[in-house]
């Protein structure tokens, strides 16, 4: 009777907990049990350092070595001391995490941005001509399917810079939705709130600003949800892919490492970063919705 | 003088094959020669059945759509486009959703005195927020809003912009029939303290009688037309409640519905 008056957030913890827990037990190390191996297997797995002899001259697995997939305490380690160093830069590719989740999102904002400012414009250019969108659409209609990824190496070729690079991927990425949602949206605004305008004989530039971004306005930011969500999976592959400094970087370089609590982290941390976006996006998005 | 004036106006739409193009330059007469002079301040009211080409009539005269043939004259200027001259009261209300009450005659009381400062602008819009009755709904958005004040908005902002015509485009159908009665009687007190003139159309014999001076009947498309024009020779003020009982009522009332009902039959006759 009572959990039906549970918030959802209780379930949400008890889901939470379950997984841990399960992750735990699947991921627990059994102690290292000797018998079945000879005396010069045991000298060969501690030559290797896969064992160790604890102070009773008894064998133990190995603490510094990990094998196998990283338990929920070895991350939580893992993300205290990273978090415990997350202002510090070490080396020219050591660099804390908050200065990773910084470039991240600097390189995600600038293409973002970039691209949906571009994708606006055009999408309002050819949602008032119907002329215009049939001649552009067979261009839209080839662009939009190819993968942000695969202009990487073309683009890396052409401003011979990786930073520039994954700007630009993460530029192609949003484009596409945003310029089909915004086109869409413009050319299905209702005929009288086009017919009020013309009849205020609002200026080109005073009608776009008060009636027809504002109408298309729900139509824009679903898309730009879209590019949003498209945006956010093509920056972490382009920073692995470039080598620049960011999240999706340090799953890689963590996987270089071969820490894998350390790959957990940064997926974790990639998790974390898109939630916060998403979050802040959301509140913009509800500034300009209305209701019919 | 005639301050507005419909001039043999012949309205044909192209009638579109099966693959949307227009095809064999076949077309729809919808409008066939209507011709209609309104004097200044005159009440003009356009009686007919739905679909009956009166809404066509009415984009013509805002500059919504062009007359095949003829024009439309106000005050001895021909017109073709949509103008602050010509306001237009939407049975839809048009409304903008993403702008308070407030701000949607705001935006008309801008465009149509564009040298005033913002004070002035808030003052002017404000004064047709009260005299529409608007008080307290101007911080709104129309979703908001009940269909009667939605219009109330709509009609605030035709009458702020103080056109020399008001087109009403069968303003009170989506309004339920109580609200209505109010709104009509607030519609002929702004008529009548602004001066105003009004061209409605409508499909509501009612309504018609209660706030015209004038009531042209029209007939059925294809090849709509003016059939004859009726003045209302019932004294102003009027009342909804008193105004039934005139004998001069009754007999514009029964001489428009045998005219809608001739029309209606034939109209059958021929689908």
């Amino acid at each position: 009777m009572k959990t039906a008056t549970q918030p959802a957030w209780v379930i949400s913890l008890v889901i939470l907990a379950i997984l841990l827990v399960a992750w735990h037990i699947a991921t627990v190390q059994p102690a290292f049990n000797p018998a079945g191996f000879t005396e010069e297997q045991l000298m060969g797995l501690e030559f290797k350092g896969d064992i160790v002899r604890d102070r009773k001259g008894g064998y133990l697995y190995n603490p510094a070595k990990s094998r196998g997939i990283p338990g929920p305490l070895a991350v939580l380690k893992k993300t205290r001391d990273e978090l415990s160093e997350a202002f510090k830069k070490k080396g020219t590719n050591d660099h804390g995490i908050a200065y990773l989740v910084r470039y991240t999102v600097t390189r995600f904002a600038a293409g973002f941005i970039s691209a949906s400012v571009v994708a606006m414009f055009v999408g309002v250019l050819i949602g008032l001509s119907p002329l215009l969108y049939r001649a552009l659409n067979p261009f839209i209609q080839v662009l939009k399917p190819i993968s942000p990824l695969a202009w990487m190496p073309l683009l890396l070729y052409s401003v011979q810079d990786p930073t520039w690079t994954a700007i630009l991927v993460v530029f192609m990425a949003s484009l596409w939705p945003t310029i089909a949602n915004t086109a869409f949206g413009v050319s299905t605004i209702r005929k009288d709130y086009l017919q009020v305008a013309s009849l205020l004989q609002l200026s080109w530039w005073r009608r776009l600003l008060t009636v027809i971004l504002p109408a298309a306005a729900p139509a824009i930011v679903a898309g730009l949800r879209i590019s949003f969500g498209s945006a956010l999976v093509a920056v972490v592959p382009a920073e692995m892919l470039l080598g620049e400094l960011g999240v999706g970087y340090l799953t890689w370089i963590e996987w270089n490492n071969l820490d894998i609590s350390g790959v957990m982290f940064a997926i974790l941390v990639v998790g974390v970063v898109g939630v916060i976006l998403d979050f802040g996006f959301n509140r913009l998005a509800r500034l300009v919705s209305y209701a019919e | 003088m005639d301050y507005l004036t419909v001039d043999h106006v012949t309205k044909h739409f192209p009638l579109l094959n099966g693959s949307g193009s227009s095809g064999n330059g076949k077309s729809f007469c919808v409008l066939k020669n209507v011709s209609l002079r309104v004097a200044k301040g005159e009440f003009i009211t356009t009686i007919g059945h739905s679909g009956c080409g009166k809404s066509t009539l009415l984009n013509i005269i805002a500059g919504f759509d062009k007359g095949s043939e003829g024009g439309i004259i106000l005050e001895g200027k021909e017109v073709s486009q949509p103008g602050l001259d010509r306001m237009v009261v939407f049975q839809s209300f048009a409304l903008m959703p993403w702008l308070t009450a407030f701000n949607n005659i705001r935006l008309a009381v801008k465009a149509a005195y564009p040298a005033w400062d913002e004070r002035k602008v808030r003052e002017h819009t404000q004064k047709y927020i009260d005299m529409m009755g608007l008080k307290g709904a101007e911080g709104k958005r129309p979703a908001f809003l009940s269909g009667g004040m939605r219009q109330r908005v709509g009609l605030a902002r035709a009458f702020a912009v103080e056109p020399k015509v008001l087109l009403l485009d069968e303003p009170f159908a989506q309004i339920d029939a109580l609200t209505r009665g109010v709104i009509q009687e607030e519609l002929v007190r702004m008529w009548s303290t602004t001066q105003s003139t009004v061209f409605m159309v409508t499909h509501d014999v009612d309504e018609a009688i209660l706030l015209s001076d004038r009531i042209a009947l029209m007939t059925n498309s294809p090849e709509a037309k003016i059939a004859e024009c009726l003045d209302v020779n019932i004294p102003r003020p009027r009342s909804r409640a008193t105004i039934i009982d005139l004998l001069e009522y009754t007999r514009l009332r029964n001489h428009i519905l045998h005219f809608l009902m001739t029309q209606g039959s034939q109209g059958k006759s021929e689908t």
